[in-house]
């Protein structure tokens, strides 16, 4: 299906990522957005104000983020499609509401332009050091997406992706921006509506009395239905059986959890998204994603220069972690290098993909701006010794 | 303990009653102690929305977490069983989303005005169209009766076990103040007025508030010394006087004091939607898009 024109705003725009963001939700179909201003994400939510009175739709400034993270979904199950904005401080606020989609499989995407941690940190400066929390912040066995974009164009591109990702497997989708990346202006294509596909919700063509909430086919995904249409469903943060109704048992919980894990584990494969940069053939492999992106290619084109077989594996799709794909490289290479804005947090994950087969070089940085590309460098050359 | 492991537990829904289209079915038994006050407001709930005349397709009910949490569940409404203290925050997206959603927040006390009290206050504000119902226990009844932000001065709890000392909200006054369209109190004695106080809600526009005392034998009644759910029906009953249009600031509750109850507050102000819409309206003219006012489906 097409984009709806409405929402697009077809041309080249010199934007910063963060109303890049906002331009792709609205492209994506986004017609709902609850959030609370925090630096440095508010540019998205701002925007989002100023453009959706003539698209159609609804902007609500929250008191707290813990109240944007529900009343998107409250949205949601009114048939909206749905974003809330935030950073470090907010998307703390928000986990209760990551694991409430989690559970009752809301389509929705929480954003996340990352700043300096922890608490109240670095409010105007980078960091990638909330990568862990979205994969495990809330409580409890549960699986969500994430994607890590490295330039206002991917922000556009990538939040339509974000959006069909939420809808197709109805998970929280994560799109961790960072200050950077949030306030670098550059050159954004917006493509007409008719080149944009976006993703459906779900509907059930099942009629009320035959429709349960929670039953499911080969997909793992449950189809959708929203409030008005005379299901008369329910819907709650309990363990729940295929009714939606809540059942307190160890044999519920083990179906539900297990389901709402394997709808992403089982589509693993197809959920890789990645960009490959003279992996093959290589001796050392960084892996880098977002802004740090970036700064590594430099390190990368500075060790190719001086005749190193280095490639650059970029992750677009964070969560799920492209495991086999990193397990698959580990044995022919000396060691992975992963330079990241954070004390070393996705690093233990290409650590643990890499299962023993070559080192994991981790290259952190406690953010507050970007690598130096030597300190990159330098842990490549080290890599390749 | 949870009311769910309560002693006595037993089934308490008769199948013949004329409630039971309202209810699921095959729901039943549900978890409420003998002598419970909730079930009674689910009562009076289920005939106002009879009466209400409104298309039961078109009304969802939104809980929180605790024993009045679980009403969500029974009803045979579009219902959600959201977080502790959020069911408002949930409900503000569901109807901003679908306007021609009639959106009742069913949820206990604690919900509704500790953790939730943030939710409750800016949602008043707003006058978002919405109508709260508050059955106020004076107590955390699923968590084994803990001090509440509605227990009066005296009583133990659990975490008062010496008695409480901190002072309680008077939540009439409170959503008063806050900018509710519509207020009042009553007790699960007064059936005929709740019931009517429900409807009127059900028929109202913007920010309804309804508290509805009610007993907890189990946790509060008992550790009392105040008998079980009938003697503090009794106690409604004696100690109850009818105040129409009282002012909101003399409400306020004491330990097995006086009960002033009846509809405090019935006035017009624009709900949040209608504010939206008349003020882009006129600030942007040809501009915008108008929201949800026939309603818009995409
Ligand atoms: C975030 C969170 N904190 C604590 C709890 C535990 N909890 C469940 S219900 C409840 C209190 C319920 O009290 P009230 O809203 O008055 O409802 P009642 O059971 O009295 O009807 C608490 C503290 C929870 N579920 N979630
Ligand atoms: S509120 Fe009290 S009496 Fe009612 S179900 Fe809960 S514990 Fe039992
Ligand atoms: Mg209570």
């Amino acid at each position: 299906m097409h984009a709806d024109p409405r929402g697009v705003l077809t041309g080249v725009h010199f934007i910063d990522g963060d109303h890049a963001a906002c331009e792709g939700a609205l492209a994506a179909g986004c017609r709902f957005v609850a959030g609370y201003p925090i630096t440095p994400s508010t540019e998205v939510v701002e925007r989002f104000a100023s453009r959706i009175p003539t698209v159609g739709g609804v902007f609500i400034q929250m008191e707290d983020e813990i109240a944007s993270s529900i009343a998107i979904q409250g949205a949601a199950w009114a048939g909206k499609k749905v974003m809330t904005v935030t950073s470090g401080p907010g998307l703390s606020l928000m986990m209760e509401h990551v694991g409430l989609a989690a559970i009752t499989e809301t389509p929705c995407v929480f954003v996340d332009v990352q700043r300096g941690g922890p608490s109240t940190g670095l409010p105007t400066l980078p960091a990638q050091a909330d990568m862990m929390q979205v994969k495990w912040g809330s409580h409890g066995d549960y699986e969500v997406i994430a994607l890590s974009p490295h330039s206002p164009q991917e922000c556009f591109d990538l939040m339509i992706k974000a959006f069909n990702l939420a809808e197709t497997y109805r998970v929280p989708v994560f799109f961790m921006m960072d200050e950077v990346v949030g306030h670098m202006t550059e050159r954004v294509v917006i493509p007409p509506a008719e080149q944009i596909e976006v993703v459906e919700r779900r509907w059930t063509r099942k009629p009320p009395g035959e429709y349960r909430p929670y039953d499911t086919d080969e997909s793992l995904v449950p189809e959708m239905v929203k409030a008005g249409d005379g299901y008369r469903i329910h819907i709650t943060g309990l363990t729940h059986d295929e009714r939606g109704y809540p059942a307190m048992n160890p044999t519920a919980q083990d179906a539900m959890v297990r389901r709402i894990c394997a709808k992403i584990r089982q589509h693993a494969e197809k959920l890789v998204d990645v960009r490959m940069d003279g992996v093959e053939g290589a001796e050392v492999v960084v892996v880098s994603y977002g802004i740090t992106s970036r700064v590594a290619g430099a390190a990368v084109a500075e060790a190719r220069r001086r005749g190193l077989k280095v490639g650059h594996l970029r992750l677009v799709i964070v969560w799920p972690f492209p495991a086999r794909l990193v397990r698959e490289l580990a044995p022919s290479l000396k060691a992975f290098v992963v330079p990241e804005l954070n004390m070393g947090q996705m690093a233990l994950e290409v650590e643990r993909a890499a299962a023993g087969r070559t080192r994991t070089i981790s290259v952190p940085h406690a953010g507050g701006t970007v690598h130096e590309p030597e300190a990159i460098l330098e842990k490549i050359l080290e890599a390749a010794r | 303990m949870s009311a769910t492991e309560a002693p006595g537990f037993k089934l308490g829904v008769d199948i013949d009653n004329p409630v039971m289209p309202y209810l699921r079915r095959d729901r039943i038994p549900h978890i409420w102690c003998p002598g419970c006050g909730i079930g009674t407001t689910v009562n009076c709930f289920a005939r106002a929305l009879t009466e209400s005349g409104l298309n039961l397709d078109e009304v969802a009910i939104v809980s929180g977490i605790g024993c009045t949490g679980r009403v969500a569940g029974y009803l045979n409404l579009d219902s959600f069983h959201t977080t502790h203290g959020r069911a408002i925050p949930f409900a503000t997206g569901l109807k901003l989303a679908n306007p021609k959603l009639k959106v009742v927040v069913y949820s206990g006390d604690g919900d509704l005005f500790a953790i939730g009290g943030n939710h409750f206050v800016h949602a008043a504000r707003r006058n978002m169209d919405i109508m709260v119902v508050c059955v106020n226990n004076f107590t955390y009844g699923m968590t084994g009766g803990q001090v509440a932000p509605t227990t009066p001065l005296g009583p133990t709890q659990t975490t008062m076990p010496y008695g409480n000392f901190e002072n309680p909200f008077n939540l009439p006054f409170l959503a008063d103040a806050c900018g509710a369209v519509y207020v009042a109190r009553w007790t699960v004695y007064h059936v005929k007025q709740l019931t009517r106080a429900m409807k009127e809600g059900l028929n109202k526009k913007g920010f309804v508030f309804i508290e509805a005392l009610s007993p907890c034998p189990t946790l509060y009644s008992r550790r009392n010394r105040l008998g079980d759910g009938v003697d503090q029906v009794k106690y409604y009953k004696e100690k109850s006087v009818i105040k129409n249009d009282a002012n909101t600031k003399d409400v306020a509750l004491g330990f097995q004091s006086e009960i002033i109850v009846g509809k405090f507050v019935d006035r017009e102000r624009p709900t949040w939607l209608e504010a939206m819409n008349e003020h882009l309206g006129r600030v942007l003219g040809e501009r915008y898009t108008p929201y949800g006012v026939t309603h818009v489906e995409d």
